[in-house]
């Protein structure tokens, strides 16, 4: 299988009055549909090399390669690009824009790209909703929704643009148990019938261990892999 | 686009009392702008147009700007000849019937020649100094516009020959004298003649209405002693603005003082530039007002947005659209603004047209103010709200753009 994500050495730190690691020497590679989980104590550097691996922060040292892509070179534009195309994000609270409706939130990558016509955006937005089981909510807003829902409005959002990638923040972390399972299968159903590859931090060692492959950090670095 | 204009429109949406009074502080300021910048320019307008009406475009008398050379200075490199005078000054425009025919052949306009002397006017053992002007009735009246300020008889009746004077009716008033009366006029080298008044005129101008008399030319040659002298030349012209390059051409011909109404009016006109930059400084200050109101709108939403920010980039949205998002905010609300703006400067400018008032004291009669109607006000005062509304939203739009989203993803977890 191809290997998407590529990371050699990656290291992050905070250039602080006294600098703080928050990911030392991580060399990992994440293969096409593969559905790995980023595990650890709180502060071990799990959303850190997640922010890392979706081109939000900047190593302080180290390469990392997407869909054979060394990201060092990008510019601004180029990562924002492959954000847009390649990467789908999920946050561990939902982070929908509260003004626009549950579609609209899901359009915005869409009309971002722009290789849609809007009534393809449309449908293609409905579609992904109903999916995922939003099919009566298709127009509500983020606070007529409720948590379950929101998130997996969140996720309908990841999956607009079809990325090859999903990488999941804590996505279970501020639902209830039913509503945790819901996602997770949904996560789950992205790999094993879509084809995608989904990087999710977690806290949860049950969820965890229903995944192909877990990365467990501590202090920053790689303790199991 | 749409989308980053989408974007905008419901963040300025969702702060709606605040982008109301934003707008409602661009509304004002472009507003009152027009307003000022209607009165100011109507004002003058009306000055300038008073101005070009009351007097020639362009006086040709027989002066010289610089006396004429020496036959010593021709010769000597380092003459210098200081209060020389000729023995016998005969002032007045050489070869005058030549001037004329060669004027008369290119201006574009009208012009009238007259002989201006100075003397007194007597009556009644009463006296006033003036300026008596001799005129030809017939061109003067295509020059002059003291041919419709008569309050009693007319211009047309110095037409009928003989000795009759016309006279403000304010030095009618001080000599006591009345139409019909006969004056005495003495000029400057003692001679005197007596004139019948056969009108009196209102200019509205002190100086002319108590200072100047009007007689035929004859009349002020025979006064002056000096036959088919004359000493002014008076031109209308068609259009005013081609004054500078009439007097222009006209001294570098005849050799006589040429002066433009611009150049008489310097003072006058470098004071309204000057009037108008004080007009477009308060304009400014208006628009900076209002421009801080935007500055703290954007402000506050990119604030309360942070969140926003963070996931519209982590979705793949750059820091040039973030710039744009905001840019777009202060612009909008700018429009906004200078778009209520020009219907209150409208209704303002409006109001004040309608505005009617009479100014008794000097006996004239002034019903309106002077309003300029002039549609660059309204695009001068946009253009000014545009401008202040997009730096200020470009400031609060750049640090907007800088945020780094794992710090607001990180805050928010």
């Amino acid at each position: 299988m191809t290997v998407l994500i590529q990371a050699e050495n990656l290291t992050r730190i905070l250039p602080e009055t006294v600098p703080v690691t928050l990911v030392k020497d991580v060399s990992l590679s994440i293969k096409e549909k593969e559905f790995v989980a980023v595990t650890g104590p709180s502060g071990s550097g799990k959303s850190s090399l997640l922010y890392l691996l979706g081109l939000l922060d900047h190593p302080t040292t180290g390469t990392l390669t997407i869909d054979g892509k060394d990201t060092g070179p990008m510019g601004e534009t180029e990562r924002a690009r492959t954000r847009l195309a390649m990467l789908g994000f999920v946050f561990q609270f939902h982070f929908l824009l509260p003004e626009f409706t549950a579609r609209e939130n899901v359009e915005i990558p869409m009309r971002k790209l722009g290789k849609l016509s809007r009534t393809q955006m449309h449908d293609r937005a409905t579609a992904l909703l109903v999916s995922l089981g939003l099919e009566g909510h298709l127009d509500k807003r983020p606070d007529q929704l409720s948590g379950g829902q929101r998130q997996r409005v969140a996720v309908a959002r990841s999956l607009a643009n079809d990325p090859p990638i999903v990488l999941a923040d804590e996505p279970t972390g501020s639902l209830d148990t039913k509503n945790s399972e819901q996602v997770f299968h949904i996560l789950e159903t992205l790999v094993r019938e879509h084809g995608k590859t989904v990087v999710a931090v977690t806290h949860d060692v049950d969820l965890a261990a229903r995944m192909d492959r877990q990365i467990h950090l501590v202090d920053g670095r790689i303790a199991m892999s | 686009m749409r989308l980053i204009l989408d974007l905008a429109i419901t963040h300025i949406a969702g702060r709606g009392r605040q982008t109301l009074v934003a707008i409602i502080g661009v509304a004002v300021g472009v507003g009152f702008s027009v307003a000022m910048a209607a009165l100011m320019q109507g004002g003058q307008d009306d000055f300038v147009e008073q101005l070009i009406n009351t007097m020639p475009h362009v006086q040709i008398t027989d002066e010289h700007r610089t006396p004429p050379r020496q036959p010593a200075e021709e010769v000597f490199d380092t003459a210098v000849i200081s209060g020389l005078r000729p023995r016998e000054d005969r002032r007045g425009i050489i070869n005058p019937t030549a001037a004329l025919t060669w004027l008369n052949g290119w201006v574009p306009g009208r012009l009238a020649q007259s002989l201006k002397t100075q003397g007194i006017i007597r009556y009644s053992s009463r006296d006033v100094g003036a300026t008596i002007i001799g005129v030809d009735p017939e061109i003067e009246q295509g020059v002059s516009p003291i041919v419709d300020d008569f309050r009693e008889g007319s211009f047309a009746s110095l037409k009928a020959g003989g000795n009759n004077v016309l006279i403000g009716d304010t030095m009618a008033a001080r000599l006591g004298a009345g139409l019909g009366d006969t004056i005495t006029a003495v000029s400057s080298i003692g001679l005197s003649r007596n004139f019948k008044i056969v009108g009196l005129f209102h200019t509205g101008t002190t100086a002319r209405d108590e200072g100047e008399a009007y007689v035929l030319l004859k009349n002020a040659q025979v006064l002056s002693e000096r036959a088919n002298a004359i000493n002014e030349i008076r031109i209308k012209l068609n259009d005013p603005n081609a004054a500078p390059t009439v007097a222009h051409r006209a001294e570098a011909e005849l050799g006589y003082k040429a002066v433009a109404w611009q150049e008489a009016n310097e003072a006058i006109l470098e004071a309204l530039v000057v009037r108008n930059i004080i007009m477009y400084t308060v304009v400014a200050a208006i628009m900076l007002v209002a421009g801080f109101g935007i500055f703290n709108i954007i402000s506050t939403i990119t604030h309360e947005k942070a969140r926003d920010i963070a996931i519209l980039k982590s979705l793949g949205f750059r820091e040039h659209d973030m710039r744009r998002l905001f840019l777009l905010e202060g612009v909008a609300i700018g429009t906004a603004g200078s778009a209520a703006g020009w219907v209150l400067g409208f209704l303002l400018v409006y109001a004040l047209a309608q505005v009617r008032f009479e100014l008794a004291a000097t006996g004239q009669e002034m019903t309106r103010l002077p309003i300029a109607w002039s549609f660059l006000h309204y695009l001068l005062a946009a253009a000014f709200a545009l401008a202040s509304a997009a730096v200020a939203g470009y400031l609060p739009a750049r640090r907007a753009a800088k945020l780094n989203p794992v710090d607001i993803i990180r805050g928010a977890t």
